[in-house]
């Protein structure tokens, strides 16, 4: 075998915070595609907060700090479309006046990837370690779709799980309604989006809902949940991994 | 129009419980948006047109007082006559004066956002002229005292049913007492009544799609005709147009009409393209005694070589709004101004004040789709990040919003008390929320928990874990 390839791990605060079980999921799923994982301890947000808030300057320097922890490693993946998608796609453009940094800047993208497509695209997986029974679904969150064009990736791979069945979503490639911060700074219209999301949702008939976002997962699940849907919410990569001892998202130890 | 963006948030919750709009809207995401998509897919070559219309546009741009001047002396040598309007109140002052020559009492209008962007009928109405509008949308919401919700579909946010109302309570003066609901019939009638005005008009005016500087013509799409009578049976037609609108050549215009309609409704082309080139002339069976252009900067010409100039490809197809999940959950009114949507919120912090529009920047997304659906690949959501950047750096924006950014990011950028500082609160809302595995409520995070649950965190912080584990920190 070839030399593995050495992975920095960008865990993202949202999963870092809500859902440790994403990181063990995505780490199980590359360590078995041969990869040397690392997570940097200096690593905590990617700065969209800032950077969706006009705050530039807080957000370049949240930026240097990432371009610091990651500098040496193969690779940098991310279970996330939106934080990987704010490193390839706007780290770069941050610095455009600042041309040493953005050479570190453009490096870092070349190298970056959100999870399921670095697992398809770059170490070629065509099998994983997961097994479902049920129906599932899928939506495209917008940065991995828009930003890095995550859009058959994650159904490629689920079609690889033994016993699951996967069920197109209406809409799937309709936002949400998270948003980052515009979900607490405009929360009804952010309400109004979701309700819409979860009515597609129910409609799919699916017993379980993926996606590739905590952020998108966090509103969608706390949607489902208001409504007193008994729909299972989880990570993408959790299901890949087989990795579904923990409650799913926003259900309770039964 | 008095903007009320500053109102937003209030529009918009007015707006969500607006049962008819919400109809309205439903239909219009759904229609929109497949119609639009089978356009794209029917055609192979439609990326490569969106490129090359998008090429045309820069290169007009870079050059256009060379397109400009190119234009005006067109439209003067076939006896025509040009209008340089810097200011709102320029426009409408020329127009005013117009009509004062001929006397006129009635002016008939075909659909213009640049119209409404002037606010041209209150003040004719000032000014004791009757503006009649043509465009069957434009006359729906005329005749509710509304401003349009769409760039191309004024009237969309009215159901067939409160249509029915309207020409039932305005149309009784024509003798017409029968409530209608028919939309054929309801096209006939408002056709009917529409027939005399036409007739009556002293100056038609009409807007522009296009301004074309090879051949000084004037270009509009429609799908009912209106306009062409509107600017062929009176004896002035004018023409209001901002610069922007100016191509070099009819080749350029055919390219950016292969995805002008496609992006709008889906059609391969509108119904009518209609170019108007100068005055009647002697061999001509009909046509306008005179033609006259008022040509409108208002800002635009401020925007070149700026971060918003990219604004100016806009061919006003509406596509970005079509595809908009904040436009389909508020509605075009909720923005508060001429040009709602995604393009709204790009370009109407220039046209009206960051001031009143600092919400439109704001409350998108950034989903992105506006950005994939432009066909003049307009990156409207980093223009209105930059609007945000402003906001944030002359404190527009609210105070608490930017406290709370700003001590997320002092954590973020220091790990050690980041790290610190979200073990302790993961632990504590992972306590909180373990049995049940969501909040109903909790302090602070009000905005979040009205409508929907907060999930709880498992507890540990995924960093902590893998440093109890032993696994690479890189250290
Ligand atoms: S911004 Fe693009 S999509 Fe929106 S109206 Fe203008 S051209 Fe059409």
């Amino acid at each position: 075998m070839s030399e593995p390839k050495r992975v920095g791990l960008f865990v993202t605060c949202l999963v870092d915070l809500f859902r440790p079980s994403v990181g063990f999921a995505a780490v199980r799923l590359l360590e078995a595609a041969g990869c040397e994982v690392t997570v940097p301890s200096v690593q905590t947000c990617c700065g969209q907060p800032a950077y969706n808030s006009g705050d530039s300057a807080d957000t370049r320097d949240i930026a240097r700090g990432v371009v610091r922890a990651f500098r040496d490693f193969d690779y940098v993946v991310a279970p996330s479309g939106s934080c990987a998608g704010m490193i390839v796609k706007h780290y770069p453009e941050l610095f455009r006046d600042d041309p040493a940094m953005a050479a570190e800047a453009e490096e870092l993208a070349g190298r970056t990837h959100e999870l399921v497509s670095f697992l398809t695209d770059v170490c070629g997986v065509t099998s994983v370690p997961g097994k479902y029974d049920g129906t599932v679904t899928y939506h495209d969150s917008c940065s991995g779709l828009r930003e890095l064009k995550v859009k058959q990736q994650p159904r490629a791979l689920l079609a690889t799980v033994d016993g699951l069945d996967l069920r197109e979503l209406p809409g799937a490639e309709t936002c949400c309604g998270f948003g980052g911060t515009f979900c607490v700074k405009y929360a009804d219209v952010s309400v109004e989006i979701v309700g819409r999301k979860s009515a597609d949702i129910r409609a799919s008939g699916a017993d379980a809902l993926l996606a590739g976002d905590m952020g998108c997962l966090l509103n969608m699940a706390g949607r489902l949940k208001r409504e007193g849907s008994d729909i299972e919410v989880r990570h993408v990569a959790e299901v890949l991994a087989g990795m579904l001892n923990q409650p799913a998202i926003g259900d309770g130890q039964s | 129009m008095q903007p009320t963006s500053h109102a937003f948030k209030q529009n918009a919750k007015r707006a969500m419980v607006d049962t008819p709009l919400q109809e309205s809207l439903r239909r219009l995401e759904t229609g929109f948006t497949a119609a639009r998509q089978a356009a794209a897919d029917g055609l192979p070559e439609f990326e490569d047109l969106r490129d090359e219309a998008r090429g045309i546009k820069n290169h007009v741009l870079e050059h256009l007082d060379l397109y400009l001047e190119r234009f005006e002396s067109r439209v003067t040598e076939k006896g025509g006559q040009v209008h340089w309007c810097e200011t709102p109140r320029d426009a409408r002052n020329a127009i005013l004066e117009i009509c004062r020559k001929v006397g006129a009492r009635t002016v008939t209008k075909g659909k213009s956002m640049v119209a409404e962007e002037i606010a041209l009928n209150p003040f004719l109405e000032e000014n004791g002229i009757e503006p009649v509008e043509t465009d069957l949308g434009e006359y729906i919401i005329q005749l509710a005292d509304e401003p349009p919700s769409h760039i191309i579909g004024p009237a969309v946010h009215k159901t067939k049913d409160q249509v029915s109302d309207l020409f039932h309570e305005h149309h009784q003066k024509y003798g017409k007492t029968e409530r209608i609901e028919e939309p054929e019939a309801l096209v006939a009638e408002a056709r009917e009544i529409l027939r005399q005005k036409y007739f009556d008009a002293d100056v038609g005016i009409t807007g522009a799609n296009f301004l074309i500087a090879e051949t000084g013509s004037t270009v509009i799409v429609t799908n009912e005709g209106n306009g062409d009578l509107t600017q062929m049976l009176p004896r002035i037609h004018i023409v209001v147009a901002s610069l922007e609108k100016i191509v070099p050549t009819l080749e350029d215009v055919s390219t950016i009409l292969r995805v002008l309609a496609r992006s709008a409704t889906g059609q391969e082309m509108s119904v009518y393209t209609t170019f108007s080139t100068g005055p009647k002339r002697p061999e001509d069976l009909d046509g306008p005694d005179e033609f006259h252009v008022v040509l409108l900067d208002n800002g635009r010409s401020e925007m070149l070589g700026t971060e918003l100039q990219e604004l100016l490809r806009c061919i006003r197809c509406g596509a970005c709004m079509n595809h908009c999940p904040v436009y389909h959950a508020v509605g075009g009114h909720t923005y508060g101004w001429v040009y709602p949507g995604p393009i709204g919120a790009a370009l109407d912090p220039h046209l009206i004040g960051l001031e009143e529009a600092r919400h439109l920047p704001n409350a998108s997304t950034f989903c992105g789709r506006c950005e994939e659906v432009c066909p003049m690949r307009i990156p409207l959501p980093k223009i209105m990040r930059h609007w945000r950047e402003q906001a944030f750096e002359h404190h527009v924006s609210p105070s608490p919003e930017r406290f709370a950014i700003r001590l997320w990011a002092a954590i973020a950028k220091r790990p050690m008390l980041y790290h610190l500082g979200t073990r302790i609160a993961m632990a504590v809302l992972g306590r909180l929320g373990r049995r049940r595995g969501r909040f109903a409520s909790l302090p602070l995070a009000g905005g979040w928990t009205g409508g929907r649950d907060l999930p709880a965190p498992e507890g540990r912080t995924f960093q902590a874990m893998w440093a109890a584990r032993g696994g690479r920190t890189g250290r």
